[in-house]
């Protein structure tokens, strides 16, 4: 897996500079193109290593977090474990377990299955690379359902510059989902590869802006196989009913994400965080998200926080409520995270922690508890377990959740 | 689907992608001084002046999010993303 994220990295380089030197590569002017290539690669790997400045590998640490969501009809919890450690002084290895434990009795099962429990389980490595200060990660991850299997790779490079003030970072993942159905002998396959460009820029002794920009791309069957769309049983007489089909889905995605968000150092010890990010995908789908969160320490030991986040997208082009007939057209979807809907967080947490002394060997403890409140409002998905005399009639969808998060930090 | 949009988007990210690459590579040459020193930098190096300062817990409430919103990424932080279906 390392070895093809190593290659499609390289292929991804090469098709870019291609894209920056277009007369070149058409002019057939390849081995020249090629030198320049390897020189930009060269510059580029003496460039990190001679401006490497205060790059340092994450602490040694243990990470037990006991999560819960709770909302429209889903009952989500489990633990998540990660731990960290340093191998001398240019390793740092890592790993986590994580467990879903789903309780679902949601809309969409409500509507055409019934209530099941499932448990999916997440297991990952990785390792952090300190050359010349410069980070250079690499990792794998294994997600596991009954019905589902996902495996992923990942390589990123992380460097810092102009005396500190900015840190570049690039990373590339490839992901393969395999997707079945319980008591069933169905299979499909889809392909994932993400591109990663991230940059922290340090504006003044109070500021700082960070920056991230990245795409992904899917190949292969994208559907969820228990959802279906439904369709009028007679498009002339909408009160005759309606009826269900399994969705149809394109067989590739393609999306954008850009994100900006800014940290600010308030007069009094305070911090102040204001975040963006547009959305954009193949399927027509355009979204933005904004967060506004505010860190307040009360003392050496207790910190409070808040923070409110506002999410907006319009439906995918092949979205409907309500189709006119069954297989009325091409792609057909009815999932409602592809309707027009917004949704909005309100969240507050506190956290508290002590130093070295207090337990051997331990040079640092923290405990945090955080509650956020979400509320998602559907523009074009009705809730079809409400009665109603005609199809397309029922009120709109909408419900709510709470998700608690209980984390214990040992720094090491 | 609006396959001409996607190409220029396509077009556009991977120039992008290499103009950052060629620009990391050409700050070697530059010879800009750090306007912020680094004794200046105490308020910056706050433990609450670090955007991923949850660390597994703040990995979590992405997942949330990737579940029941259909954009994705650009979260910040490091990783190998979602995993869910």
């Amino acid at each position: 897996m390392v070895q093809k994220v190593v290659q499609e990295v390289a292929v991804v380089v090469t098709r870019a500079a291609n894209l920056v030197f277009p007369k070149l590569s058409a002019k057939g002017k390849q081995p020249f193109f090629k030198v320049c290539l390897q020189l930009l690669i060269i510059v580029n790997c003496y460039a990190f290593a001679s401006l490497a400045s205060a790059a340092i590998l994450a602490p040694d640490t243990v990470d037990v977090v006991y999560h819960n969501y709770d909302g429209g009809g889903m009952d989500i919890n489990g633990p998540f474990i990660l731990v960290r450690k340093s191998i001398g002084t240019d390793f740092s290895v890592n790993g986590h377990y994580y467990v879903d434990s789903v309780s679902a009795a949601s809309i969409d099962v409500l509507a055409t299955a019934s209530e099941y429990k499932e448990e999916r389980t997440e297991y990952a490595v990785g390792v952090d690379y300190l050359h010349d200060k410069t980070i250079v990660s690499a990792g794998f991850t294994n997600s596991t359902e009954n019905d589902f299997e996902a495996n992923s790779g990942f390589l990123s490079i992380s460097q810092s510059f102009f005396g500190d003030l900015s840190t570049l970072s690039l990373g590339y993942v490839k992901g393969q989902d395999d997707v079945g159905k319980i008591n069933n002998d169905f299979s499909e396959d889809a392909e994932r590869d993400i591109y990663k460009i991230g940059l922290s820029q340090i504006l003044t002794k109070n500021s700082l802006l960070d920056f991230n920009l990245e795409m992904i791309t899917d190949k292969g069957y994208l559907n969820n196989p228990y959802r279906s769309y439904r369709f009028l049983l007679d498009s002339s007489n909408p009160s005759a009913g309606f009826g269900n089909a399994t969705e149809v889905y394109p067989e590739t995605r393609t999306s954008y994400a850009i994100a900006m968000r800014a940290l600010y150092y308030l007069p009094y010890r305070a911090a102040l965080k204001a975040e963006y990010r547009y959305f954009n995908d193949s399927w027509g789908i355009s979204a933005h998200t904004y967060e506004l969160a505010y860190v307040h320490p009360l003392s050496t030991r207790w910190t409070i926080e808040g923070r409110y986040r506002y999410y907006s997208q319009t439906q995918a082009d092949f979205y409907k409520d309500l189709f006119p007939f069954q297989d009325a057209e091409k792609y057909m979807g009815r999932d409602k995270e592809l309707s027009t809907f917004s949704d909005f967080t309100v969240g507050g947490g506190i956290t508290y922690e002590f130093g070295q002394g207090v337990i051997p060997h331990i040079d640092k403890v923290k405990f945090t508890a955080l509650v956020d409140y979400m509320k998602f409002a559907y523009d074009n998905f009705r809730d079809v377990t409400k009665p109603s005399v005609t199809p397309g009639e029922e009120p709109l969808y909408g419900f709510d959740a709470w998700v608690t998060r209980l984390s214990f930090t040992f720094e090491y | 689907m609006k396959t001409a949009s996607v190409r220029h988007i396509n077009a556009v990210f991977y120039r992008l992608f290499a103009f950052v690459i060629l620009l990391s590579g050409l700050s070697a040459c530059s010879d800009i001084k750090p306007w912020v020193k680094p004794y200046e930098r105490s308020n910056l190096s706050d433990p609450i002046m670090n955007i991923d300062r949850h660390g597994a817990a703040g990995s979590y409430i992405h997942h949330v999010y990737q579940a029941r919103e259909s954009a994705r990424g650009a979260e910040g932080g490091s990783g190998g993303g979602c995993g869910c279906n």
